[in-house]
């Protein structure tokens, strides 16, 4: 019963959403108040309606409701609650849900957060979150209904794959859509403002909240899942260029572009088209994004050979969305007044460059992703592109890039003094590539990348330092009170920018300075890696919830130090049946010390494989991504970007 | 996400899955069984997602690796090697794609991308410069700016 | 209105396309580097067998259309396929099997139960004569005419497939 409310709740909120984006947007062409004050009640129906749906879903799942087919493939008694409910979000109806659902907070979030903007614009906007959504439900609700129900049921389902059992898993999903949905928002004001024909320095201030916040969980879902392959896939790896990768960082990319030329509209009120059609993009990256997780178009795994039917939809849903919206801004982006004028050197031509590198490394990720499509496509053969190229080719664009973040901050708006800049920052650029080059040597050499990559991280940290140094007059008296004092939107940027400084030195460390073995270890055997001494001690048996394994015991000392216990495991799942490996990995500023423990010889289980890894400065970059969103968190706590603040900009 | 589409993939293609070879022999020389490490991190795990084969636990990788140590010892240069698997393979195997008429296109597109972008922001500014309107604000916007700026001063 | 503003409608247009090409491909379906070539050379003992008794030489004497079959009795989707190579043998196709990395007792016990489609069985247990095929996963099978390889098929071979693409292109290269 509660499963068939949950359909029912789910063809609702679709009525709703066709609604919301039909007469509500006629009403504000036409200047019909009625119709226009359908949008708001429609958008909190939507989701009060999609929350029934998915809490349904879940409920299935919690109470392992076998009957419906959904749960029955994705979900297994035994496994423990968390993963029951993770496990609506796991599989392909559920997650398109998941979508849908987060897509209904964030309209009904716009209605009640942007109560206070210009009304034809707020309906606007409403509409057009109304429109995406539409399409979402109707793919729900024609290809891949989650409430599906099976009969004859089994008694029995058929588990979720293990490697997906893990917290950070659990967890990645909701924060990765948090991100790719939120970017909706910025899309519906895109679109919104397009067919206003309007774009200022408020419409810039409205949506770069929006952004910024779903820039934070983009961050910080991407970071999850990269962490998750860290410590769970036992490579010691933590970024693969997968097409399942690139296809949540493309909108990353994009929506930090954005980020940064809305400013330019705020502050300056131009760039104003190339921001519309950022803005346009970064949604388009996210739809692209799902369409190529769900579709298994790049990924080998067939899910629409056998029903092509849901890749077709998706596709044509595409095709109406973006096609849509980038004829529309073909069409009226000349409506948009050009403002401000700048000379090439100044904050804007900065930000400029930023937009050009950030957009263009998009594209090369796209592209990248794509070619082997693209090649089989016109002439049937099959190639690969893999991490070298990616590395290579988004390496050439990031040290610009970086070079460029350390001079932004201290440029001054519409015309900068070239020689000033570099009078205030030589110092500056000396000293990081001292640094750089002692800390190249201390670290016994090695390639010139590492040494290259070191400096540009060590350029970003000092400049960024600098930059607030002299922007809150460090030396001068009173600097405390000038340091408090400071605009909240500042500290994030500098937070932001010193926390992609820690990444990069991070990156450095562990892309250049790390080691790796793999050895066959018997019982008291000793290795050592990165400055450490392993020992393996011993194995053990152990039996989980629904799996068992074998733990070992290794016991690892540095320069004769207290030695530590690391206790990785090979873990054998019951359902469905499939080996995984937990590592066991010991953290430390300097850096990781990584086991993972393979097979045992069949005979005498008296040698085992050993990896090891050593992953100098692991923990930067990790901490590198956290300054980065505690920084967009402090940005968006900024008074100015309260709606309330809007007030006076109100018609 | 990744390794769950790779293993789907390997369950039907019932590759048998043996884990990392515990008797997998290593080159006594390390600098050969570095130089193989080298190789054999450009060489796809042709059963896996994006994956090279030093980094997979697949049968098949493990069998490359011994292939690679072999034809080291052989005394085969690094091209040779990577020609034995693409004779088989095609260049499907190899997870760098090689520098040729085809790629050409994917390899320059940072450049090509970034030389198109410097040029249309070059355009544009000229553009934009020859003819910048100083048209001055209208009635309605001059009271908006006058809002934001005051709302701003009241923080 | 300037053309420029195009350009962003007219990238997404051909990616759409691409991708519209796209969800009719395989990813997975990786073409041999071998057709058009004669069959490697190799040398391989039939199941349970000392002496090398298959090798290319066989295959190069024979005319007509010979079908090579790499299977192992631990590979669950061969069971898929077996009934189809068993329906190909009635048709009068001649099949040689390769046993991929199977101890012949294995291979053997499942020939009993599942009928043997296979002209002759070559045992390949270490693999290496599958890397020269190019073999990269069960079942993977290899159409051949007048010993030169015409067609690869990398996992089982349904019937419709078979009638509508591989029949047409063993019939089209004596052209």
């Amino acid at each position: 019963m509660i499963v068939e409310i949950g359909h029912f709740a789910l063809i609702l909120a679709c009525l709703l959403s066709l609604i919301q984006s039909t007469f509500p947007l006629y009403g504000s062409l036409k200047g019909k108040g009625r119709l226009m004050a359908i949008a708001a009640p429609a958008a909190y129906g939507q989701f009060l309606f999609v929350t029934i749906s998915f809490a349904a879903l879940m409920y299935a799942f919690v109470v392992s409701d076998f009957s419906v087919a959904n749960v029955a493939r994705n979900s297994h008694t035994l496994k423990p609650m968390l993963y029951k409910i993770s496990a609506t979000w796991g599989n392909h109806e559920g997650s398109i849900l998941f979508w849908t659902f987060i897509l209904s907070l964030y309209g009904a979030l716009v209605a009640f957060f942007g109560r206070k903007l210009p009304r034809t614009f707020y309906v606007k906007v409403l509409a057009i979150q109304a429109l995406v959504g539409l399409g979402f439900y109707l793919f729900l609700l024609l290809t891949s209904n989650p409430f599906e129900r099976i009969y004859p049921f089994p008694m029995e389902g058929n588990g979720l794959n293990p490697l997906l059992q893990d917290p950070g898993l659990a967890f990645h999903p909701p924060l990765l859509y948090m991100g790719y949905v939120g970017l909706s928002v910025t899309f519906s004001f895109a679109v919104g403002a397009l067919i206003e024909g309007r774009v200022d320095a408020a419409w810039a201030r409205w949506v770069r909240p929006w952004t910024l916040l779903a820039w934070c969980f983009l961050t910080a879902g991407i970071t999850l899942g990269s962490w998750w392959a860290y410590y769970e896939l036992g490579w010691g790896g933590w970024w693969f260029w997968d097409p399942v990768e690139n296809a949540s960082f493309m909108p990353w990319l994009v929506a930090t572009g954005l980020l940064h030329s809305a400013i330019v509209v705020e502050k300056r009120d131009t760039l104003k088209a190339w921001t519309i059609l950022l803005a346009i993009i970064a949604f388009s990256f996210s739809l692209l994004g799902t369409f190529i997780v769900r579709s298994g178009v790049l990924t080998s795994v067939h899910a629409f050979a056998t029903d092509p039917e849901r890749g077709v939809f998706i596709l044509m849903f595409l095709f109406i969305v973006i096609g849509g919206s980038l004829l529309l801004f073909a069409l009226r982006a000349d409506k948009l007044q050009p403002g401000g004028l700048f000379a090439p050197i100044s904050r804007e031509s900065m930000l400029v460059i930023n937009n050009l590198l950030l957009s263009v490394a998009a594209l090369v990720v796209m592209f990248g992703t794509l070619y082997p499509l693209l090649r089989d496509a016109l002439t049937g053969e099959k190639i690969t592109v893999g991490p070298p190229f990616f590395n290579l080719a988004f390496g050439f664009l990031m040290i610009p890039l970086i070079l460029v973040m350390g001079l932004g901050p201290s440029t001054s708006w519409k015309r900068a003094d070239l020689m000033g800049l570099a009078s205030r920052l030589k110092f500056v650029f000396a000293a990081s590539l001292l640094m750089a080059i002692a800390v190249f040597y201390a670290a016994g050499g090695g390639e010139i990348m590492a040494g290259i990559w070191l400096a540009v991280g060590l350029w970003l940290l000092l400049s960024t330092l600098y930059e607030w140094a002299e922007r809150v007059k460090l030396f001068k008296s009173g600097a405390l009170a000038r340091i408090l004092r400071q605009p909240r939107a500042s500290i994030g940027m500098s937070f932001g920018h010193l926390g992609l400084a820690i990444a990069v030195l991070g990156m450095a460390g562990t892309s250049y300075w790390g080691a790796e073995k793999q050895e066959i270890m018997s019982y008291g055997d000793k290795v050592s890696i990165g400055g450490y001494d392993v020992t393996f001690e011993n194995t053990d048996g152990v039996i989980g919830p629904n799996y068992t394994a074998v733990r070992a015991t290794f016991s690892a000392s540095r320069d004769g130090g207290k030695p530590q216990i690391l206790k990785p495991e090979a873990r054998v799942y019951l359902t469905p049946p499939m080996p995984t490996t937990e590592a066991a990995i010991l953290s430390r500023f300097t850096g990781d010390l990584f086991v993972v423990i393979g097979e045992a010889n069949n005979r005498a289980y008296d040698q085992w494989a050993v990896r090891l890894y050593h992953k100098p400065l692991q923990v930067w970059l990790w901490g590198g991504v956290a300054v980065m969103v505690l920084g967009g968190l402090i940005s968006l706590s900024d008074r100015r970007f309260r709606m309330g603040a809007l007030k006076g900009a109100k018609k | 996400m990744r390794n769950l589409l790779s293993l789907i993939f390997l369950v039907m293609l019932s590759v048998s899955a043996a884990a990392v070879g515990v008797d997998e022999k290593r080159l006594d020389d390390p600098t050969q069984e570095a130089r193989a490490q080298e190789i054999m991190k450009q060489i796809r795990c042709l059963v896996c997602q994006n994956q090279s084969i030093v980094d997979s636990d697949a049968a098949l990788a493990r069998d490359l690796r011994i292939i690679v140590r072999e034809r080291i010892i052989a005394g085969d240069n690094d091209e040779q090697i990577l020609g034995y698997m693409t004779s088989r393979y095609g260049d499907w195997v190899l997870l760098k794609p090689p520098f040729d008429g085809a790629t050409i296109v994917l390899w320059l597109s940072p450049l090509l991308l970034l030389m198109v972008g410097f040029y249309v922001i070059y355009r544009n500014q000229k553009l934009r410069k020859s003819n910048v309107s100083s048209e001055p604000l209208t009635s309605e916007e001059k009271q908006r700016l006058e809002q934001l700026l005051n709302n701003e001063g009241r923080k | 209105m300037s053309l420029n503003r195009f350009i962003p409608l007219a990238v997404f247009c051909v990616i759409a396309i691409a991708l519209y090409v796209g969800l009719s491909l395989n990813p997975s379906n990786i073409p041999s580097e071998l057709i058009n070539d004669p069959t490697p050379e190799f040398s391989l003992p039939v199941v349970g067998g000392e002496e090398v008794s298959f090798s290319s030489i066989d295959l190069a004497a024979e005319d007509g259309v010979v079908i090579v079959n790499f299977f192992a009795s631990w590979c669950a989707p061969c069971y898929v396929e077996h009934p189809f190579l068993m329906k190909l043998k009635e048709r009068g196709y001649k099949i040689y099997g390769v046993a991929y990395k199977d101890k012949a007792r294995d291979t053997n016990r499942f020939i009993a139960q599942q009928g043997n489609p296979y002209y002759k069985i070559a045992a390949d247990e270490d693999g290496r004569v599958a890397i020269d095929w190019g073999v990269y996963g069960v079942p993977e099978t290899y159409f051949i005419k007048n010993g030169i390889i015409r067609y690869k098929h990398a996992s089982p071979i349904l019937e419709m497939e078979f009638e509508d693409k591989i029949v047409p292109i063993l019939e089209g290269v004596d052209e």
